[in-house]
């Protein structure tokens, strides 16, 4: 067994480039996930300026048919895939072992793995740019346009095994976070005691956990379609293209509140601590961010109304999603329900989360509006649907993402970001986002079709186009305020303390930013805000050891889990299989048994370094 | 007071814009103004949706605003009464949406089944309706009428669409008429709709469809019911012979060039193909190139010559010999020769 643990060993304590590639750290995870999102969430508002700057004029050429249809594709595919999910993945790994009192996820290497395997499939989904055929049929891709005989480009080769390598990722991390948030809350942390982003990461999970197979099912049936000549999708020999619909759709609509639970969940957070009011209606907020989850799995046709599915279909799913807005609604009123009689900071997370109420009542009262097959029909895939989503997406998941950002990167860094700053960042966008989004109602309802990659004069488009353009471009220019701030404040921000806004949950009990082990001592928790009701209720929410525990960093005896470079290893095998799925079947071979390798070697790892014993 | 009016005046100017107010109805695909009884039925839908999400926005927001301005952190202030809810209050929030919705449902689930088919008992007719990368083909089966992109109709009849694809998926859209329904290959759907006065209504297709889904336009032309039934005749008569000496070249290009694979003309035995348009009396329609250029001499010329500067991707220059290759290539006389023709079907 020596030897064996010989071969197998871990490294002990790299410094430099290589501490981050063999972390198993949570919050070391999270800044990767976080920084990585954030790049690609840059590279899908390129894209989406380059399709505006296309679409400010009439008949203009900035470019051509075929490369507008591959930027809208990779637009979805990017800000979803790329930017949306991993963020939301970026504050699960920062904040719930945080939130829940614990020292690390339940699987760190399997949070390391499921990194790496996003950014292979990042990859692998961006290879089109460089080979020069990016996916062009949608971020949908609805089958028959997806069929090799109208297809040939690699592009849908890239969509189908860059989605599903990013869903083995999904799914780890999912799981991840479900056994984390099961087992490893402090003592005392019951559920009905547990931070409601911590809910809602759960509610995510889960929501990961089934829809990613349902995707998966369909990619595959793809691939089978594309390289060995099968008939799921052919026509001719009988199939029924509308199979795909149903596949994606069952997947899709799920993914919608994968991206807007966990905003949810910051919001939740967010409100509270700056209105010093506990959550209003807490048991509530928590049941309806479940029921949301479970009504989300009974809607998916709304995006199907003009399929002609017949009357029946469509009225049952009318009604369904109509009532989807039951439990949304509820979430909106408790949050205002907390904001009043609170003493209301308008600091800017606060400010960003606000912004995202108000922008997601236009997006969800569009969305009712949707709901309504009958006149649906006149609205679906127009820029109406185009303006609904960015309002839920970019007005929803977006702005809550920058409020979790200026509310926990003093908890990350030790630093605040600067509020001037902030507030600029906060108004531009405001100000990009309404212009950018808003006259596509306008447009939808003058009848534009979306995914046109021009328009001829005379339909009367023309001054809004503009006007979205411009929007578009005052948001990208606040987006690089943004940027500034972050580096800037990284560097020269004020230093925050362990608890600049006087937060409630446990993450604000320990140091900015926390040690590698985060809690010396595994608090204890009786009731929920319990940091909060240390402080100014009973005194008696949480027993947290002396400051004087937190004093000498170095040996400090906890047990912590040791680098490891075999999730790396592990994912890079499955990177080289996506490519050789596409190019190679050897070289696909090769991938699958440096994968099988990796977790051969990865089971016989010791649980610690050699030299820790 | 003060506090009352200082969110109060942004609101009145969002209700304005909200209230469709960016919107020109005159605008050519406009659904703000509909001009048949299916688009009107989904239009008095979208404007009763319209008043009550307003009514909604105006409220909430306006509570939203009215306690950020009321509850702003002032100087030296204390913990605020810490309230954890209020079950009465948080169970009206519920209920309250939950019966409007339940009443929006009645008007939803009956004007879905009105626009899914024409009233029984009303004055209907039949048409079948494919879907190509990038143009439809019109057929109407009682009359035996064969013709593309541009759709006749009687006023005042409801038309029954049945619609399939030759390819991939298509959507089937009259902004004016009625919204839209899919057109999917191996299936048939069905949509209706009626022109309430004579006019021109433009349609387009609603789903990405390829390079050139933003081009794959259609017409469809309302006319009084003598103007119809003679539009029915004419179209029913084989093609005109050429009369001049440029329409009788361009009647040979037609053939020597190899348009014959594609396209049919009847009255001409050899050109029988099926791939493209019938252009039997193409040079009767309003449009070319699927409802994308109108259809003057210039344009039909341009057409001919280089059909990728308007439609990118389109089959005819990928496949077409006289695109691909070079011994059926067209000259500047075969593109008035063969434009001179093309004119003459009327």
């Amino acid at each position: 067994m020596a030897t064996i643990a010989g071969v197998f060993s871990r490294p002990t304590r790299p410094t430099g480039i290589w501490a981050w590639i063999s972390t198993v750290d949570h919050k070391k995870i999270g800044a990767l996930y976080g920084v990585t999102a954030f790049v690609f969430f840059l590279v899908g508002g390129l894209e989406a300026l380059i399709m505006r700057l296309q679409l400010a004029r009439a008949e203009h050429g900035i470019v051509s048919a075929e490369v507008f249809s591959q930027l809208f594709t990779m637009h979805a595919l990017t800000m979803i895939f790329l930017a949306i999910m991993p963020l939301s993945a970026a504050f699960f790994n920062l904040v719930v072992p945080l939130m829940i009192g614990a020292r690390d996820v339940a699987f760190p290497r399997l949070n390391a793995f499921s990194y790496w395997v996003f950014l292979l499939g990042a990859f692998i989904l961006q290879t089109g740019w460089i080979v020069g055929s990016s996916p062009n049929t949608g971020w949908f891709a609805y089958a028959p346009l997806t069929a090799e005989s109208f297809n040939p480009s690699k592009g849908m080769d890239f969509y189908v095994v860059g989605l599903g390598v990013l869903g083995v990722s999904s799914v780890a991390a999912a799981l991840n976070f479900i056994i984390t948030i099961i087992n490893m809350r402090a003592p005392g942390m019951t559920l009905m005691r547990l931070p409601v982003f911590i809910w809602m990461t759960l509610v995510t999970s889960f929501l990961l956990v089934t829809a990613m197979p349902v995707i998966t099912v369909g990619l595959i049936e793809l691939y089978m379609d594309r390289t060995f000549g099968m008939n799921f999708f052919n026509v001719d020999a009988g199939a029924d293209v509308i199979l795909w619909q149903h596949l994606f759709w069952v997947f899709g609509h799920p993914e919608v509140y994968i991206l807007i639970l966990p905003a949810m969940g910051i919001i939740s957070e967010v409100l509270p601590t700056f209105s010093r009011k506990p959550l209003y209606g807490y048991p509530v907020v928590v049941l309806s961010g479940i029921t949301i989850g479970f009504m989300g799995w009974a809607v998916w046709s709304h995006h199907m109304f003009t399929v002609g599915l017949g009357p029946i279909a469509n009225s049952v799913f009318a009604i369904t999603t109509m009532f989807i807005a039951v439990p949304t609604g509820i979430k909106i009123f408790n949050w205002i329900g907390t904001l009043w009689g609170g003493s209301v900071d308008l600091k800017t997370a606060p400010l960003f989360a606000i912004g995202f109420i108000f922008l997601f009542i236009v997006g969800g009262l569009s969305g009712v509006m949707h709901a309504i097959s009958p006149s649906d029909a006149q609205q679906q895939d127009t820029y109406f649907i185009v303006a609904h989503i960015h309002y839920v997406l970019f007005g929803g998941s977006i702005m809550a993402v920058f409020a979790g950002i200026y509310y926990w990167f003093p908890k990350a860094t030790g630093r605040l970001l600067s509020e001037r700053v902030g507030k600029w960042h906060f108004w531009l966008t405001m100000l990009g986002m309404n212009l950018a989004f808003y006259p596509m109602h306008f447009l939808g309802l003058d009848g534009m079709v979306r995914r046109n990659y021009t328009y001829p004069e005379g339909m009367g488009w023309d001054f809004w186009n503009m006007v979205s353009t411009i929007g578009a471009f005052i948001l990208g220019f606040a987006t690089l305020i943004f940027v500034h701030n972050f580096f800037r404040s990284l560097r020269k921000g004020e230093i925050s303390g362990d608890d600049p806004w006087d937060g409630r949950t446990l993450e604000w009990s320990i140091p900015s930013p926390p040690p590698e082990y985060n809690f010396a001592v595994i608090p204890t928790v009786h009731g929920r805000d319990a940091f909060w009701e240390q402080k100014h209720g009973s005194g008696h929410g949480v027993h947290a050891p002396a400051g004087g525990a937190y004093d000498h960093d170095e040996g400090h005896g906890i047990h912590m889990p040791s680098p490891s470079i075999l999730p790396l290893i592990t994912s890079l095998g499955l990177g080289i299989a996506g490519y050789g799925l596409v190019y190679s079947f050897p070289v696909a071979i090769l991938g699958a048994a440096i994968t099988m390798f990796g977790t051969y070697a990865w089971s016989m790892e010791p649980a610690t370094a050699p030299d820790e014993h | 007071m003060m506090k009352r009016s200082l969110f109060k005046s942004p609101a009145i100017a969002i209700l304005g814009l909200l209230l469709a107010g960016g919107c020109n109805p005159d605008n050519p695909q406009s659904i703000l103004v509909a001009s048949g009884p299916v688009a009107q039925r989904q239009l008095d839908l979208f404007n009763l949706l319209l008043w009550a999400v307003t009514i909604i926005f105006v409220l909430v927001c306006g509570w939203l605003v009215y306690t950020v301005i009321r509850y702003r952190r002032k100087p030296g202030q204390g913990i605020p009464e810490q309230v954890h809810g209020n079950t009465k209050l948080e169970i009206t929030w519920t209920v309250i949406p939950a019966l409007l919705l339940a009443a929006v449902a009645v008007p939803t689930v009956a004007a879905q089944f009105y626009i899914t088919e024409p009233p029984a008992g009303s004055d209907q007719m039949r048409i079948e309706v494919t879907g190509h990368q990038w143009w439809w083909s019109v057929v109407y089966p009682d009359s035996g009428v064969v013709t593309a992109n541009e759709i006749r109709v009687p006023v005042g009849k409801a038309v029954v669409v049945d619609l399939t694809a030759e390819d991939v998926i298509h959507s089937f859209w009259i902004p004016k008429l009625a919204g839209k329904i899919d057109v999917v290959p191996g299936k048939t759907t069905s949509m209706w709709f009626q022109a309430d006065e004579p006019g021109e209504y433009l349609g387009q297709c609603a789903e990405f469809c390829g390079e050139s889904h933003a081009w794959m336009k259609f017409r469809v032309i309302a006319q009084s019911p003598e103007e119809y039934e003679a539009w029915t005749q004419a179209q029913l008569a084989d093609a005109p012979q050429p009369a001049t000496e440029a329409e009788t070249t361009g009647a040979q290009l037609f053939i020597t060039k190899a348009c014959i694979a594609c396209h049919k003309i009847e009255g001409v035995p050899a050109a029988a193909g099926v791939i493209g348009p019938n252009l039997t009396h193409v040079a009767s329609r309003t449009a070319i190139a699927a409802g994308v250029l109108d259809n003057t001499e210039e344009n039909v010329r341009a057409w001919i010559k280089d059909p990728s500067e308007f439609k990118p991707g389109n089959i005819m220059n990928r496949d077409g010999l006289a695109y691909t290759n070079p011994q059926f290539a067209l000259n500047e006389d075969d593109l008035n020769n063969l434009t001179a023709y093309i004119l003459s079907l009327k």
